[in-house]
């Protein structure tokens, strides 16, 4: 799927880097617990969270992430949009709520089924 | 390459915003490298988490990081209050961070055991009052 695709489910609003929006993801992983993502992620390409700090970008970089999206409108800073920049990550805000966000990518066909 | 390279990083522990910024600069040094990307996250995964940590328990510390031909060395130093109890601290889930930095994301009890994960062999030499040095290893 092209982040300008997930933008488009989530009626969202790309912040930086929007020149990568045709960018191909495959997966994606929500969470507020960074601490989580870096000890449970592999190869989401697409973060979801409801948390607003500079670790979050950090964060996305270290697992290789392609694109952010913050969800019940949470606004990253400008401190934090310069951060995504800088690694080339899209971040991009959404008025969903993490359960309803998911729950579209993941019947839009963002579905990186596992075994449990 | 022949000789190891060495690069030295000072994780400042005053502020909470820039912790991070290490292991962003060591994994861009090491794509510059061509390591491959695999190896690339595991370091980068091991330090942040190390790095974070410092940051949160001890003030801040020193970050040293050799790459040879076949490994990658990261040793976290830090003159920190110490860890009580090693074996305890490197169970998952258990955690003595304050409320405000589990609210920041971190504090899951997760660092020391992700730190372990992603190496191939990792060391941790704690005194109290004294502090830690925590030795990784990632094989390229």
């Amino acid at each position: 799927m092209k982040i300008s695709k997930v933008a488009e489910i989530l009626n969202a609003e790309i912040r930086c880097c929007e020149d990568r929006k045709d960018d191909e993801v495959c997966s994606a992983c929500g969470s507020d617990m960074m601490s989580d993502v870096l000890a449970f992620v592999k190869d989401q390409a697409v973060l979801l969270t409801g948390l607003v700090n500079p670790q979050v970008i950090r964060t996305a970089e270290m697992m290789d992430m392609r694109c952010i999206v913050f969800v019940r409108s949470k606004q990253p800073t400008q401190e934090m949009l310069d951060l995504a920049t800088q690694c080339g990550i899209v971040v991009m805000t959404s008025k969903r709520r993490m359960y309803e966000a998911c729950g579209m990518l993941y019947v839009a066909g963002l579905n990186n089924l596992r075994e449990a | 390459m022949s000789e190891p390279l060495v690069f030295t990083f000072d994780v400042d522990g005053e502020n909470f915003t820039s912790a991070g910024e290490a292991s962003v600069a060591m994994k861009k040094n090491l794509r510059m490298l061509g390591i491959s990307p695999e190896a690339i996250r595991r370091v980068a995964i091991a330090m942040y988490e190390g790095e974070i940590n410092m940051v949160i328990h001890a003030g801040g510390g020193k970050a040293t990081v050799t790459v040879s031909s076949d490994a990658v060395k990261i040793i976290l130093e830090d003159k920190g209050p110490g860890i009580a109890n090693v074996e305890l601290a490197m169970k998952e889930g258990f955690s003595t961070a304050p409320e405000n930095i589990r609210n920041l994301g971190f504090g899951a009890g997760m660092g020391l055991p992700n730190m372990k994960k992603n190496a191939d062999e990792m060391t941790v030499e704690s005194t109290l009052g004294v502090g830690t040095t925590i030795t990784m290893t990632v094989n390229i």
